[in-house]
């Protein structure tokens, strides 16, 4: 090996300007495959932890994913049995029994859960009225599975927990309704129910239709309001670990048979398009490799070519053709690890800097740094792909030198 | 004397669309310690049976035997194999590795093999150029020495792992005649000194007085054999 690395090195050596070209070519390459990938990633996580944290990770609804099975289909389980236009159960919406089930989902480790009821309710005030959808929540244990508290701009969580008829409501909606702390809005329910909140707190999400349309009551008033007297309609749980979330919810819906959706369930359809723009990403990336590795394959191929008589000399000698594969295979690596380390560094001064744009979009107040993740996997992924690359590519050149015949070089020789 | 090298009825063609037979029906064995000639005029077969001799090309029909082992059943592991360790070239063409020192040229055989630390390897090359006269010329690259110089680099390589034979492909036919007497002697001094032996194929004629015998081919033919 060491005989074919000082056979390799000197062929680098001998075509100085082209190696420097191709070298530039990986450096280049690896370093916007780190930059840009870093970039992508970053806005990613940033995103699916904007996910996680401003939804519950898991929430269990007052519905069923199937009817309930029939007798019919029960008495012959086996046979071929079909029930139509089952009628649901005549019963009031909500969980039944929700104590105990929140007792058992608490039991879980790791686990914390808010029982919330939630329904809609027309807001009204100094004339005008909206649309709103009102949730009761026990604001102890919701500050344990929202960000809600931290989204409060004015008020507490606390307040509401100590004013029976207090409100919370979003910024929006309170500019809409011209309302600041301590206004009294009237709030009509489906039920009929008319009654008057006072203003205790205001958040602010920066979703602007959340921020129009959320409202929170206690949970004893939302009950009384919506005339469910000891009933909620979903459990709002967050979990230590997020990634968890979809075993978690099978676990508990097999368990009190209501329909529990993960918040990778529920968000399905992004972390589909995520996934196709990290294969998009990474295709485009990879083209800056993939045409980098056409300069290490043109080195090399010319470095064959010149070459052919060293081929045939050093076969002559007693090399196999193992041995010049590999003193090829080896310039294409000695091009790759140099190319990538260099390339590395170049990537993460590119990644530093990108870190260090600000930028303040249209309409947004804070400034916003570009999301740079520092990963190291991604180090790692930029330097296995161009390894790879420059592998790939130097393998048909040295699979050519492989084969020379030094008989035919010998003959031919002047 | 031991023989070192047999062939037997070796024949090699060239396919295509018209047929060439290189060499045909040749065989001929080399003894230890022995110097021997092949003359012919160009074309004749001389350097493809060179090249059968030395297990860079293996015969259509026939076998070559090494010592006493039979190559034609060899892969080009053991072929390659056999040449690092118990051959070594000279060819008219020097063919020395432009990139490398005089010194690392010598020691890329041994280095290759393996069986020597880096350091010894060095201190073989520079024993050998030393003994061919061309130590002071150890760091150099090859383009820096004269033909001659070079020519004796080529054997010194040769030498790199003690072969039992040395095959020299019209190793003075690029030299002057200082330089092409000076290689002549050394190769002759190989066999009595090193116990080496040799085969060589040449036009030069001068040949004939230094070598112990002499084949001459015609057609891929065997014509003489003369002692």
């Amino acid at each position: 090996m060491q005989v074919s690395l000082a056979v390799a090195t000197t062929h680098l050596r001998s075509r100085l300007r082209a190696t420097l070209v191709s070298l530039g070519g990986v450096i280049l390459g690896v370093a916007f495959f780190l930059a840009v990938s870093s970039l992508m990633r970053g806005s990613e996580r940033d995103f699916l932890k904007r996910l996680i944290d401003n939804n519950p990770h898991i929430t269990v609804y007052d519905e069923y994913r199937l009817p309930e099975p029939q007798p019919a289909q029960l008495r012959w389980s086996d046979g071929a049995v079909h029930v139509s236009h089952v009628k649901p159960r005549a019963e009031p919406r909500g969980i039944r029994a929700y104590p105990e089930k929140l007792a058992f989902i608490e039991s879980f480790r790791g686990i914390r859960v808010a029982p919330v009821l939630t329904d809609s309710a027309v807001l009204l005030f100094a004339g005008h009225q909206q649309a709103v959808s009102v949730s009761g929540i026990v604001p102890a244990k919701m500050k344990t599975v929202t960000t809600l508290e931290e989204k409060i701009v004015e008020g507490s969580l606390d307040a509401l927990a100590a004013d029976s008829n207090g409100i919370v409501l979003g910024v929006g909606l309170a500019q809409t309704f011209h309302l600041h702390l301590g206004s009294t809005v009237s709030i009509v329910t489906g039920a009929g129910t008319n009654h008057a909140l006072r203003v205790v707190g205001l958040f602010r999400t920066g979703n602007a239709s959340y921020d129009e349309e959320q409202t929170f009551v206690l949970l004893k008033r939302a009950q009384a309001l919506l005339e469910h007297p000891n009933r909620v309609n979903r459990f709002v749980i967050q979990l230590d670990d997020a990634t968890s979330a979809r075993n978690v919810a099978a676990q508990i819906e097999s368990a009190i048979g209501y329909k529990s959706v993960s918040w990778i369930e529920a968000s399905e359809d992004i972390l589909s398009l995520l996934l196709v723009r990290n294969i998009i990403m990474y295709s485009v990336v990879s083209a800056i490799l993939v045409v980098a590795s056409f300069g290490i394959y043109n080195t090399l191929s010319t470095i064959v070519i010149e070459k052919t008589r060293d081929i045939a000399i050093l076969k002559s000698m007693g090399f196999q053709a193992r041995d010049v594969r590999t003193i090829f295979l080896l310039e294409g690596l000695i091009i790759g690890c140099m190319g990538s380390a260099a390339g590395l560094a170049v990537g993460a001064v590119l990644m530093r800097l990108l870190a260090n744009v600000a930028l303040r979009p249209p309409g947004v107040t804070e400034i916003v740094h570009l999301p740079v993740w520092w990963g190291p996997e991604q180090f790692a992924l930029a330097a296995a792909f161009a390894l790879c690359s420059c592998l790939a590519a130097a393998y048909l050149p040295a699979q050519r030198a492989s084969r020379v015949h030094p008989v035919d070089i010998l003959r031919g020789a002047t | 004397m031991s023989t070192v090298l047999r062939a037997q009825h070796v024949t090699r063609r060239l396919s295509g669309d018209v047929p060439v037979t290189l060499v045909e029906d040749v065989s001929m064995q080399v003894e230890s310690g022995e110097f021997v000639c092949i003359m012919g005029p160009s074309g004749s077969g001389k350097s493809s049976l060179l090249y059968l001799l030395g297990l860079l090309d293996m015969p259509d029909e026939g076998r070559v035997l090494l010592g006493e082992e039979d190559t034609s059943r060899f892969g080009e592991k053991e072929l390659a194999a056999r040449r690092l360790e118990r051959l070594g070239y000279v060819f008219q063409y020097h063919f020395l590795l432009a990139e490398f020192s005089v010194r690392e040229n010598v020691a890329l055989p041994m280095r290759r093999l393996g069986r020597l630390s880096a350091a010894q390897c060095v201190d073989r090359a520079d024993s050998l150029l030393d003994q061919l006269g061309v130590a002071d010329q150890a760091a150099k690259r090859p383009h820096q020495l004269s033909g001659g110089q070079r020519q004796r680099v080529a054997i010194a390589r040769a030498l790199a792992n003690d072969p039992l034979l040395i095959l020299a492909d019209e190793p003075t036919g690029n030299l002057d005649s200082a330089s092409s007497a000076n290689v002549r002697q050394i190769l002759r001094d190989l066999t009595h000194a090193m116990q080496k032996s040799v085969v060589a194929v040449t036009h030069d004629a001068a040949f004939a007085a230094v070598a112990d015998r002499c084949i001459e081919i015609v057609d891929g033919r065997i014509r003489v054999s003369a002692t």
